[in-house]
């Protein structure tokens, strides 16, 4: 029997998600931490091909998550179709992360890591985090002219998967492969790049 | 330098941190039936702060009404709450590894002021994308990324060619 998302099979009230969203967050954090990403130096190094440490904690992430959500599913443990998947659109999802792939590259952080920054005790992250809420702010106000824009290429709740019309566990298999594939050629690109430099 | 270094508590090996991000990510799903996120939490605070300041203004932004609900606690929200957590699990956390100190994190050949110069506008370049993307690094590649939505996928490697790409042009500031 599903008895999870606990949260929306009403087995934890709304205050509890808050504190435990709290506790999530906390562990979120202090694992970033750990991974060296308060430091916005350390991250950078991915862009230049010298440290693939993002590509590779992001990987082993995903391919956790994926095989455990999945298995929590196949178990009847937790209803996959309760859970919030992002909408998928195309255009306003490949241009935002085209733009904050750049922004990763003079900015130093992403959102979550320039708070660990800042937690860390880095001036720089404080005023990165301010630049991000200039950039709302900014991103509010031209609304009116990128609102048009936002829905192009809709495709809702779209997951890899249906998009290519196979089997869930066949697409989790393939991003295992291309996890073991990628921390390869990282590190072997990371070597050479060293060397060079 | 030598000897602050040995002080300081090692960084996990990538593929732990990651099988560990994994499992709170696992966790965050199970509990609250959707993902982490990074950049949300901010846009919030910057829509409620505004409001503080220019009400009026605040209340004719059209991308702002979704964060004036009815009753006024609009602080309350889940992202908040766990971003309060993301900064207090990297304070405990750089604490306990002997690595918090107040410091500025930048490329060897430039200055604090223009770091922090940067540090703004890759900022802001960042949060305007976050909200053009409906969400960052944590809310659409790492949580999109685990629940295999296709067009956060799509997001990722747009994000990495960004990243790639925007380095060139802004070597001096890093290396």
């Amino acid at each position: 029997m599903d008895i999870a998302p606990l949260a929306k099979m009403g087995l934890i009230s709304a205050d509890v998600n808050m504190i435990l969203a709290g506790v999530l967050g906390f562990a979120f954090g202090l694992i970033l931490e750990r991974a060296g990403f308060g430091s916005a130096h350390r991250l950078v190094m991915q862009w230049f091909g010298r440290d693939w440490s993002v590509f590779r904690v992001m990987f082993s992430a995903i391919v956790t998550a994926v095989f455990g959500i999945l298995t929590l599913d196949a178990f009847d443990l937790m209803s996959l179709d309760a859970v919030y998947i992002n909408k998928t659109y195309w255009n306003s999802q490949i241009a935002g992360g085209l733009v904050m792939g750049a922004g990763f590259a003079i900015g130093g952080y992403c959102p979550g890591t320039s708070f660990v920054g800042l937690a860390s005790g880095k001036i720089d992250a404080l005023f990165y985090i301010i630049g991000m809420s200039f950039g709302v702010l900014v991103f509010a106000e031209v609304w009116p002219l990128i609102e048009g824009f936002m829905s192009l290429g809709s495709a809702g709740r779209l997951t890899l998967a249906g998009l290519f019309g196979v089997n869930v566990w066949i697409v989790a298999f393939v991003v295992l492969l291309i996890a073991i594939v990628g921390f390869w050629g990282a590190n072997t690109l990371e070597q050479k790049i060293n060397a060079k430099t | 330098m030598e000897t602050v270094e040995n002080r300081r508590l090692a960084y996990w090996p990538n593929i732990w941190a990651g099988i560990g991000l994994g499992l709170v990510i696992i966790a965050t799903y199970y509990i609250a039936g959707r993902g982490l996120g990074g950049s949300g939490a901010l846009s919030r605070a910057t829509a409620v702060a505004l409001h503080t300041v220019a009400t009026e203004h605040a209340e004719n932004l059209g991308y702002f009404a979704r964060y004036f609900g009815e009753g006024g606690a609009w602080m309350n929200d889940w992202l908040v709450f766990q971003v309060f957590g993301v900064f207090l699990g990297g304070l405990f956390g750089a604490i306990t590894a002997g690595r918090f100190g107040k410091t500025v994190d930048k490329g060897p050949n430039i200055t604090n002021g223009q770091r922090f110069w940067y540090a703004f506008l890759g900022g802001g370049v960042m949060g305007w994308g976050a909200r053009l993307a409906r969400g960052c690094t944590s809310g659409q590649a790492l949580s999109g990324g685990a629940t295999l939505a296709a067009g956060s996928w799509a997001f990722m490697l747009a994000m990495f060619a960004g990243g790639f790409i925007m380095a060139y042009f802004v070597r001096k500031l890093w290396l």
